[in-house]
């Protein structure tokens, strides 16, 4: 099979090169074969046929008696004017061939196509990037489709639904693939059956307000509130609460909010972009009408915003791990993000990671292993 | 590696696109041979290598390869095989490649058929074609490029937009597209005519093939368009004046005065600067048809002024070519030989008169879609235009139109004899009194026009049958002599008469549609009964489905007439969970050319829901219509006198005698 050879790069790109000279050939030959030819009497069509052929049809019209013979005569008079016009224009310019021309369009055709094509191709296309069908990537632990997962753990959370592994795992997927109220149902779910804690809270505020278009509700305003009274340090909850008071309007409050946040936090934390732009929004009342914009919706945040949300959560969490690795729900969130990610390398190491920080713990490795199974990744 | 491969050969393609622009014009001008027929195989070549590109991208889809941006963002693994196909050209991206695509097929056409034309005119011809294919060549690889990649490719797409995830789909955009683009094949001669100074009637001839390709491929591609609307948008209604539909309708107005005044062009070498401008037109029209549709302008100036390359980009093109062109054709067409003169009574006095109706009402139709626009963009305000002004403006237009429509084929060419014409029409004439009379009878309510409407479209349709019946010499001579005549009639007039009957079959069943339509709109509960138009509908029971890619809210309908039953109707409300958007599902239910219609609405909170139930008599004639005229233009084109006779060489070739 194809894609089999795809597997190694090398010769994949090879292959490639070597698919892509083979083009350029066959589009130089094309240009090239006319020129090449001996130049033979050179069969044509002219208006003379034209004529002809109408006369022809004057004479089948008048024996089908479609016509009468007036009209054929008077037709037959314009179409003859027509006929010698057409005969005198013809012998005007002779056909002629000059070497010349034609080397300096085969050096066109032999220079100018390779030159033009890898000009263009060049700097648009991935030559070294190999084709990625869906079939060729089933065969990967991370490959199946993210549906198929999903329903796979629903199914399972319809018979056990006190399961509160199955729904913190579940509820974030969810809320990745824009199944906002659905994924607001499971958090609250892993709420009541995994306990309160900062982020899971946190986490039911954020998927409140993606499920109201990015509006802050009074709602999702309360879970975070609860969040930070859990823990006056959750990033993501207070990150919201600044959202909400930006909303509200109170500019100064979301500012003070965030600024606090940045003076906490670490160099490093991976956050720190996403709020440093809100707080340039809010900071600068030179541009009101962009800030509102921007805060309309968290959907209307712009793509690569959302990415450096959504990286900067599976980054703490990744962190977080490091630290203190005993979380196997976390280790699963963990892999299960890069997967939906599509970070292929990460969730392998991430998974890697997970077996070590576990190892020592029988009890916990074969809940790791178990969640994995639910996953549908290799236990 | 496909993904690769196939953005190669569009680069490839553009290359070839590159050297067919210039050096058959070169060779054209100093009369070599050799040079002129680089046209030729550079356009079969660039024919391949957009084939390819668009196979590969079809490929693409259909593997879910979610490395391909375009295939990321309108495709998903679990979508049917079909729409994993259809919604290649279901996105922006695709739909150009697809429509360069076509572009290059009409070009390959050109060159391997176009053995009867002069060498010089094919290689302006084929030149001028590769002007339009590279500025669209360039267009896609910079601006709407389908084969850019994702180094880190997700694992799921984001699927396509669940309207356009229909079988109508499958075949609407490539129709019309073969329709738009075909009429480049016209623009490009008529350029090429430009160019060379040189313009008589066997042009026309040449020409004509090509414009009856694009016209059958329109007709046919509107009306899929509309029946497409009809029953996937949920209200029933099968023209909006929609600006989208607008520039669809544009190109077939103009293509039909072409196809016309080319007739003209062709028998009596006159109305040949008209025939230029008209090709130059349509295929203009064709282009801002794209545009509109294309550039994001119709959704909101404001959308198109906020990401505005690829409209620019467009709007460039359009620049370039329709004003190159016109000016062009202002600067030669002086100098073209003008044909001869002819009396308004006459077969092409009636072309006439018919191109001054449809160019007039394709101006109307312009000025229609284009003034909100213009105004939008001039002032800021925002007005609609829609059907009234259409019904105030096309119609009016249309009514003569369709009076003369029987009488050009019954008047000769140079001389016609109108009074003989009302002679022969006469039997038309009564059979539409009679129309009129049954319609007065039959109908109950709606506008006292409408029978008269009826009459007008059944005077259309028996004037096209007593144009057959007068050549083929009915009722005056033995039977078995008209079947031979019969026979013997020209294909094309076969054609005449199949297409001019469309219109009338069309226009019948807009008026029924629209005049005797009834409709009940509504909240029904299940095992509620609704009485229309002498059926019963009973609303027995609401569903939930789940889909390969949505999940379904059905309701099902049992259908009684006169008490006895007669099926089951099943509209549904898709949901598809990947884009969180719905469509309805209308369900129909034939009954002779009429048809019943649900669709249903939203839910109510005490267990009900909205439907909305039509009767729609005669409703299918309104396709029916343009199908006959495609059928008829089929017929037209497959007339032995369009295919002019290729010249053998002096010496044929050893060995390759052609078998007899």
């Amino acid at each position: 099979m194809v894609h089999e050879e795809l597997r190694l790069p090398e010769p994949a790109s090879m292959t490639l090169w070597f698919v892509f000279a083979l083009m350029t050939a066959a589009a130089i030959f094309a240009v090239l074969l006319p020129l090449g030819l001996r130049s033979r009497a050179q069969v044509q069509g002219s208006e003379t046929f034209v004529y002809k052929d109408q006369l022809a049809e004057i004479d089948r019209d008048l024996a089908a008696g479609l016509i009468v013979a007036a009209e054929a005569d008077a037709a037959r008079t314009e179409i003859g004017r027509r006929l010698l016009a057409a005969a005198d224009q013809a012998d005007h310019a002779p056909l002629q061939s000059s070497h010349k021309l034609r080397r300096a369009a085969a050096v066109l055709a032999l220079v100018g196509l390779p030159a033009v094509a890898f000009a263009v191709y060049l700097p648009l296309g991935s030559p070294r990037l190999p084709d990625f069908p869906l079939a060729a990537r089933s065969h990967a632990p991370d490959a199946q489709s993210l549906d198929g997962l999903v329903a796979q753990v629903e199914r399972h959370l319809e018979k056990s639904p006190t399961d509160g592994r199955g729904w913190s795992v579940l509820a974030p997927v969810l809320l990745r693939t824009g199944r906002y109220e659905d994924a607001v149902r499971a958090f609250r779910n892993s709420i009541t059956y995994n306990g309160e804690s900062a982020d899971r809270r946190a986490d039911l505020g954020e998927a409140m307000t993606a499920a109201a278009s990015g509006v802050v509700t009074d709602q999702a305003k309360a879970e975070f509130e609860r969040a930070h009274a859990l823990n006056a340090d959750e990033p993501k909850a207070n990150y919201f609460l600044g959202l909400a008071a930006e909303q509200d309007g109170r500019k100064a409050d979301a500012a003070s909010i965030w600024r606090a946040m940045l003076d906490k936090a670490s160099a490093d934390a991976p956050w720190r972009p996403l709020v440093q732009q809100a707080l340039a929004r809010v900071g600068q009342p030179v541009a009101p009408a962009l800030s509102d914009q921007a805060a309309a919706a968290g959907q209307n945040m712009s793509e690569a915003d959302r990415e450096t949300m959504i990286r900067g959560m599976v980054e703490r969490l990744a962190t977080r791990l490091k630290q203190n690795g005993e979380d196997v729900d976390g280790w699963l969130r963990l892999v299960r993000a890069y997967v939906v990610m599509g970070d292929r390398e990460k969730a392998k190491s991430a998974l890697t990671d997970a077996r070590q920080a576990v190892g020592k713990d029988a009890e916990r490795l074969r809940q790791l292993n178990e969640g994995l199974k639910n996953l549908g990744l290799e236990g | 590696m496909i993904a690769e491969a196939g953005h190669y050969a569009l680069v490839l393609a553009l290359g070839l696109a590159l050297i067919q622009s210039t050096v058959p014009l070169l060779g054209a001008r100093w009369r070599d041979p050799a040079l002129m027929n680089v046209a030729r195989s550079t356009a079969l070549a660039q024919l391949l290598f957009a084939g390819l590109a668009f196979a590969a991208l079809v490929t693409l889809h259909v593997t879910s390869d979610f490395s391909v941006l375009n295939v990321y963002e309108n495709s998903h693994s679990a979508k049917p095989l079909l729409y994993k196909i259809t919604g290649v050209w279901g996105s922006h991206e695709g739909s150009m490649l697809l429509w360069v695509s076509i572009l290059a097929l009409f070009g390959g056409l050109v060159a391997a058929f176009g053995n009867n034309l002069p060498l010089s005119l094919r290689a302006h011809v084929l030149a001028v074609q590769a002007w339009i294919a590279g500025a669209f060549y360039l267009f896609i690889l910079t601006t709407s490029n389908p084969f850019l990649r994702i180094p880190n490719p997700p694992m799921e797409g984001r699927d396509l937009n669940p309207v356009l995830q229909d079988i109508g789909l499958a075949l609407h955009p490539p129709m019309l597209y073969l329709g738009y683009v075909g009429f480049s094949i016209s623009f490009s001669f008529a350029i090429a005519a430009l160019l060379e100074g040189r313009i008589d009637a066997a042009w026309a001839r040449w020409v004509r093939p090509w414009t009856l390709v694009a016209w059958i491929f329109l007709t046919l591609g509107i009306a899929m368009g509309s029946y497409w609307a009809y029953y996937e948008l949920g209200w029933g209604g099968w023209w909006f004046w929609d600006p989208v539909e607008n520039a669809s309708l544009m190109p077939w107005l103009a293509g039909t005065a072409l196809l016309h005044s080319a007739l003209v062009m062709e028998k009596r070498n006159a109305l040949k600067v008209w025939t230029i401008l008209l090709s130059i037109l349509t295929f203009s029209l064709s282009l801002l048809g794209t545009f509109l549709v294309r550039s994001g302008v119709l959704t909101s100036v404001h959308a198109f002024a906020t990401d505005p390359t690829r409209g620019v980009f467009i709007l460039l093109i359009l620049c370039i070519f329709i004003g190159g062109s016109l000016t062009l054709f202002a600067g030669r067409a002086s100098s073209l030989k003008q044909g001869g003169l002819f009396a308004p009574i006459s077969r092409e006095g009636a072309l006439v008169l018919n191109n001054l109706f449809l160019t007039t009402a394709c101006a109307t139709v312009f000025v229609g879609t284009l003034y909100p626009l213009a105004l939008e963009v001039l002032t800021g305000d925002k007005i609609s235009v829609g059907a009234p002004f259409f019904n105030l403006t096309f119609a009016p237009l249309f009514v003569p139109l369709m009076i003369a429509v029987p009488f050009g084929p019954m008047l000769a060419w140079k001389r016609g004899d109108l009074f003989g014409a009302m002679q022969r029409l006469m039997a038309a004439g009564i059979v539409a009194v009679l129309g009129v009379a049954f319609a007065w009878a039959w109908a109950r309510g709606g506008s006292a026009l409408a029978p008269l409407a009826i009459g007008l479209a059944v005077f259309v349709i028996a004037g096209a049958a007593s144009d057959i019946a007068e050549r083929i010499g009915l009722f005056r001579v033995p039977l078995a002599n008209a079947v031979r005549r019969a026979r013997g009639l020209p294909r094309s007039a076969w054609g005449t008469a199949f297409a001019h009957a469309g219109i009338g079959i069309a226009l019948m069943g807009i008026v029924c549609e629209t005049t005797w339509n009834s409709e009940y709109i509504g909240t029904m509960k299940p095992h509620d009964s609704i009485p229309l138009a002498g059926y019963q509908f009973t609303l027995d029971g609401l569903t939930q489905r789940q889909g390969p890619n949505y999940h379904e809210l059905a309701a099902v309908f049992s259908v009684a007439a006169n008490g006895r039953p007669l099926s089951l109707m099943a509209p549904s409300k898709r949901n598809f969970t990947t884009r969180g958007m719905s469509t309805t599902e209308a369900a129909l239910l034939s009954r002779g050319l009429s048809q019943l219609y649900i669709s249903l609405g939203d839910t109510t909170p005490d267990g009900g829901i909205v439907v909305r139930i039509y009767h729609k008599p005669l409703v299918l004639l309104i396709w029916f219509g343009p199908v006959l005229m495609a059928l008829g233009g089929l017929l037209s084109l497959s007339d032995r006198r369009l295919r002019v006779g290729v010249p053998k060489p002096a010496k044929a070739l050893r060995g390759l005698q052609p078998a007899e």
